[in-house]
């Protein structure tokens, strides 16, 4: 499904165009400004002394002989900050019936998870700083653990949060009605069990901030390696009573996020007190240690399903149960059930089925929490569907490729909505599977793996639809009162030598949002994309939006820009045509020049209207008043979320003797509708199979049975490397929104959605003449030999 | 993390270090390449009160033939163990393990006298050390000698060496042409410590092992010649028969330790296979 063409489709556009990235060269040139590599006058380093304990009582602290060393400031426990932070809760209205625990920055009595932060130094350099962690002497009482999913949910086993009745941190039940019907009648039913282990985003950045409060302003600037620097604004302003407009939050380079850079963490909201009790900036950035037993968690599902198929294959009804295991605390102010909820709610989403039941149950565990990271309960949705599918499809000897074509909603059904409710516009199941079948010489591989499998060869291919949520309205925080912005906000200038300045409120992590706001204003004004320069991150100077997360920065910033742009350029022709004596309408802007609209005769560059507007306004005709800085701002409207789809598919080998994977060839085919800079959108794909990639074969956050992370450091937490990745090979089917001018729908987590659940199905198909399934991620080495039992 | 404040001496000659070392009692360090040390300061789980430099220390470095050994210096770096044509040539089962050994970054930095002192179990050199029949140069207060590899990892992260005592080279008896050698490891991922590594040399008379030395890491506290699989094969052509034999023999040899992510049980399976694609690999010439 392609839309009309339209002026964005023109051939010379900067829309569709791979041009590099402008902070490319500055970052890869070693000349990024990352929060390490900020020193401010008077600035002290910030350590903090962690739990050693899962769950433990704090009997008693004793911090006077690191007080008493020389180079230290300040030593402050959950007491001290207590007094000057208010509490936060990590629930949300929409939510219903959940619960959580109020947080503060550091506990006051009991600590809840092993690493989580207790006392906080504050001394001249971060070694002198762990010099006085050394000596410091907690005493503490170890509490009942609470460690994996059967024991919290143990009637009568320990309660994590007193007070409560249980472990439960929310419950939410789906039913269209009929299912068991549906199953009572159905030809084939296909059941399993699977489960999800719990990784973490590791970004090649910490996370990193610098809190600089002056007691003389009242005033509180931080530096913070954050996706959301309004979020935080208001955070701290609220937390910590200072009033917003004395708030700033400055967003510097930031080197990677994935979603971890969104969230509340201890030791940040720690910080920006120490800086208030000091009056001093405090630097604290996060060693790799420390990032695994605090960054936020992700996954750690175990999902029974079913689902029920007539005699012909078609599917009639999935009844689903997630449980998934959060951490202590539900994480504010986004919560920790929204992974869970997208859960429930994308399985099934391609198909055309309309039994549908779930029920969700989130518990609480005494482990960090876990929160959203790229792609959002996405890959445990895609993962169940799409095994139950390839489990029906052998059940039924149907082709994996047939069963789908079978199943999925057509391309020209649309608009849907899903037993779920989702609402989805028009996507492109049809479109790409038939797409993925050409590019992946589906027939060459499978003759392949016929002969090679006669010679003991076990090679597996596997595939998997998606569908991924995009561009979120209101509908997604908002609603459930989080002080958390769906719209954006562009300010943009020409300036005195005809260039332009674009201030936006989403924000850049080295995916390339600048270089794509920077494509749009140029495209829509008419000049040269490096005569655009686009600002980002300082609430100081940016307008208030929602910044970067949940693939919205092309779909929601970049129609901002859009809308902004053509405003300004409303503007410019304007006081053109006053100075050309001319009806605006007759006139265009083509490579920085006021053109005839029609015969394209340059007229007069826009440097000249801007150097007569600004220093020559007496020869602009009476009453003139030039308006060369336009300010907008664009709410999604329409659709709650923008949908997009897509099919991945995977050929690997399994060495049946060692458990050894190897992934020889991954492929995908998407929908992100219209596609800005297809280099970027491209890389988006790679790097978000990469972490799929990761999920479903390497990273596992091992926990001990005390609740000790086993696996804590970048020698034992396996992140996919060069080596063991696959080429992978993309091709596109655009199918633009209608709910905005630019069309574009998010890409960043599409390639993370399917990535894992095509290589659990590739793996099951490799295995399928040993009549054994692996349903469990990661998949390693000892649980591909345990279900070979080869030993 | 941060290390703890430490004192640094700059050693130009070996019985410098030695005596620097001697000064500070048992609280100094001698530092190499530096990959295992800084990481174990890094994190606090050593604190030195003093490090002493070695790598400029002439006497360490280079690589000649000495009678029928090859002396490889202390300071030869993992990447010169790829570059290096006498290693290449009378070495060639280290020259065969250097690619898999981490990353190339480390290699550029980490020295085969630091891999060999530290004698991680889990190291390919160490083991290597073991398949070659190599012997350690020692100095230390007391004199030079030298001590068989055999002789020389004891425990866990111990060997042979004294405290104060300084690794000056390695001697590997340099490779014939009726030998072969065979190397290969199981490691998730390229560069990574191995679950399972395996080195061996063999002498042939007529197509047939009149010796071999058989060498695994990652198996148990140091690195181990698996002696009961080394004495099945002599006398045999490698047919699938006697690989089979030393396979089996392997349950006597190795002992895993428990680790609940590559059980006991598995690791020996998988070093079982690899012994086997070793073995088949060295039959066929290697
Ligand atoms: C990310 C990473 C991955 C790695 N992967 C691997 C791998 O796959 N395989 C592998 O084998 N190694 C690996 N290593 C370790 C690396 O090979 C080290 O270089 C090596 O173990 C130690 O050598 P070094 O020269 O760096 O020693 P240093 O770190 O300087 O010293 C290590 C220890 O040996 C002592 N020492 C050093 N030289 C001497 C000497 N001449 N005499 C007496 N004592 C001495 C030091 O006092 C210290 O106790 C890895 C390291 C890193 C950081």
């Amino acid at each position: 499904m392609t839309a009309p063409l339209t002026s964005l489709d023109r051939p010379n556009s900067y829309i569709g165009r791979s041009v590099p990235r402008p902070n490319a060269k500055r970052l890869l040139a070693g000349r990024g400004r990352y929060i390490s590599d900020l020193k401010l006058p008077r600035m002290l380093h910030a350590a903090f002394l962690r739990s050693p304990h899962a769950h433990a009582k704090i009997v008693s602290i004793d911090v006077g002989a690191a007080r008493a060393l020389e180079g230290v400031h300040l030593v402050a426990t959950g007491e001290d900050l207590a007094k000057i932070c208010t509490p936060w809760t990590g629930t949300l209205d929409h939510f219903k019936g959940m619960t959580s625990a109020p947080q503060l920055p550091l506990p006051l009595d009991r600590v809840v998870w092993a690493g989580q932060a207790v006392v906080a130094v504050l001394a001249e350099s971060r070694a002198i700083a762990e010099d006085a962690l050394e000596l410091i002497e907690v005493d503490y009482e170890d509490l009942p653990l609470v460690v994996d999913i059967d024991g919290a949910r143990e009637a009568g086993g320990p309660v994590i949060n007193p007070g409560s009745a249980n472990n439960i941190c929310f419950r939410s039940h789906l039913d269209s009605g009929a299912v068991d019907d549906a199953f009572a009648q159905a030809a084939h039913v296909v059941e399993e069990e699977f489960s999800f282990g719990r990784h973490t985003a590791v970004t090649l950045e910490p996370r990193a901030i610098v809190a600089d409060y002056d007691p003389a302003a009242g005033a509180l600037t931080v530096h913070h390696a954050t996706q959301t620097p309004y979020q935080f604004q208001d955070l701290y302003s609220r937390h910590y009573g200072i009033p917003e407009a004395r708030v700033r939050v400055i967003a510097t380079d930031i080197g990677g996020s994935f979603g971890m850079k969104l969230h509340v963490y201890h030791e940040d909201m720690a910080v920006v007190g120490l800086s208030i009790l000091l009056g001093r900036p405090v630097k604290y950035v996060a060693d790799r240690i420390e990032s695994f037993v605090s960054d936020i968690h992700a996954r750690d599902h175990r999902v029974r399903a079913r689902m029920a198929l007539d005699a012909g294959g078609d599917i009639l009804a999935v009844d689903v149960l997630d449980l998934t295991a959060i951490g202590a605390f539900s994480t504010y102010p986004r919560t920790s059930v929204v992974e869970g909820n997208q859960v429930i709610r994308l399985i099934g989403a391609p198909y055309r089925f309309r039994n549908y039941r779930a029920t969700l149950e989130v518990i609480f565990q005494n482990k960090v929490q876990t929160s959203q990271y790229r792609a959002v309960g996405h890959p445990i949705a895609c993962a169940v569907t799409e095994r139950l599918v390839d489990m029906a499809a052998s059940k039924l000897g149907l082709d994996p490729f047939a069963i789908r074509a079978q199943n999925v909603i057509a391309d020209d059904a649309y608009p849907q909505t899903s037993p779920t409710g989702y609402r989805f516009e028009a996507l492109s199941h049809q479109a790409c599977l038939k797409r993925l079948h050409e590019l992946m010489d589906y027939d060459g591989l499978r003759a392949e793996q016929a002969e090679l499998r006669k010679r003991g060869v076990y090679r597996g291919i596997g595939i998997a639809t998606f569908v991924e949520i995009t561009n979120p309205s209101p509908a997604f925080y908002g609603v459930g009162g989080a002080r958390i912005s769906s719209q954006d906000g562009a300010i943009l200038s020409l300036t005195p030598s005809g260039e332009v300045r674009c201030l936006i409120s989403v924000t850049e992590q080295g995916q390339g949002t600048e270089a794509i706001i920077g494509q749009i204003v140029a495209d829509q004004l008419g000049i040269a994309q490096d005569h655009v320069k686009v600002i980002t991150g300082d609430t100081e100077v940016t307008p208030h939006g929602g910044a970067t997360w949940a693939c919205r920065g092309a779909g929601i910033g970049g129609e901002t820009a859009l809308q902004a742009t053509r405003a300004l350029k409303r503007n410019i022709l304007e006081i053109a045509a006053l100075i050309l004596q001319e009806q605006p309408s007759a006139l265009d802007i083509v490579d920085g020049e006021v053109v005839d609209a029609v015969t394209r005769n340059q007229r007069m560059p826009i440097a000249e209207i801007a150097r007569i507007a600004y220093f020559r306004s007496d020869t602009l005709p009476p009453g003139t008043q030039a308006q060369l800085t336009v300010s907008h701002h664009f709410a999604p409207q329409g659709y709650p979320f923008a949908f997009t789809n897509g099919i991945q598919g995977c050929s690997l080998e399994v060495d049946v003797e060692t458990g050894f994977i190897k992934v020889l060839k991954h492929f995908i085919v998407e929908d992100c509708g219209r596609v800005i800079n297809p280099m970027l959108v491209d890389e988006q794909l790679r790097g978000g199979i990469v972490q799929g990639l990761g999920a479903a074969l390497f990273e596992e956050c091992r926990y001990s049975e005390t609740g000790q992370l086993m696996n804590g450091s970048l020698a034992d937490y396996l992140v996919p490397m060069p080596m063991e990745m696959p080429d992978i090979v993309i091709a596109h089917v655009e199918t633009p929104t209608a709910d905005t001018v630019l069309g574009a729908k998010g890409v960043g987590e599409a390639g993370t959605a399917a990535a894992s659940a095509c290589v659990l199905n590739a793996v099951n198909d490799a295995l399928a003449p040993f009549d054994t399934t692996i349903n469990s991620i990661p998949i390693t080495p000892v649980k591909v030999l345990k279900a070979l039992k080869r030993f | 993390m941060k290390a703890r404040a430490f004192s640094y001496f700059r050693a130009a000659t070996i019985d410098q270090a030695l005596d620097a070392h001697a000064r500070a009692g048992d609280d100094a360090r001698f530092i190499a390449g530096g990959q295992s040390l800084v990481p174990a300061l890094s994190l606090r789980l050593q604190a030195p009160r003093l490090l002493i430099d070695i790598t400029h220390i002439d006497e360490l470095r280079g690589v000649r033939r000495e009678g029928g050994y090859l002396r490889i210096g202390a300071l030869t770096r993992h990447c010169e163990m790829l570059s290096e044509p006498l290693i290449a040539e009378f070495a060639p089962l280290l020259h065969a393990a250097a690619p898999f050994v981490a990353h190339p970054a480390i290699r550029n930095r980490g020295t085969f006298g630091g891999s060999v002192a530290l004698a991680d179990p889990a190291s390919e050199f160490p083991a290597m050390t073991l398949a070659l029949d190599a012997e350690i140069e020692i100095a230390g207060p007391s004199g030079s000698r030298r001590v068989k590899a055999d002789d020389f990892f004891l425990d866990l992260f111990e060997t042979a060496l004294q405290p104060g005592e300084l690794i000056t080279a390695v001697h590997v008896p340099l490779f014939k042409a009726d030998q072969r050698f065979a190397f290969d490891e199981l490691a998730r991922r390229r560069g990574d410590y191995a679950l399972v590594g395996c080195g061996m040399l063999a002498t042939f008379k007529n197509d047939r092992v009149d010796d071999i030395r058989i060498s695994f890491f990652s198996v148990g506290n140091t690195p181990t010649r698996v002696k009961g699989a080394e004495a099945t094969l002599i006398g045999s052509s490698l047919d699938a028969e006697r690989i089979a034999a030393a396979q089996a023999a392997l349950e006597g040899d190795l002992a895993p330790p428990d680790s609940d992510e590559v059980p006991p049980a598995m690791r020996l399976h998988i070093a079982r296979v690899l012994l086997g694609r070793l073995l088949g690999r060295l039959g066929e010439g290697a």
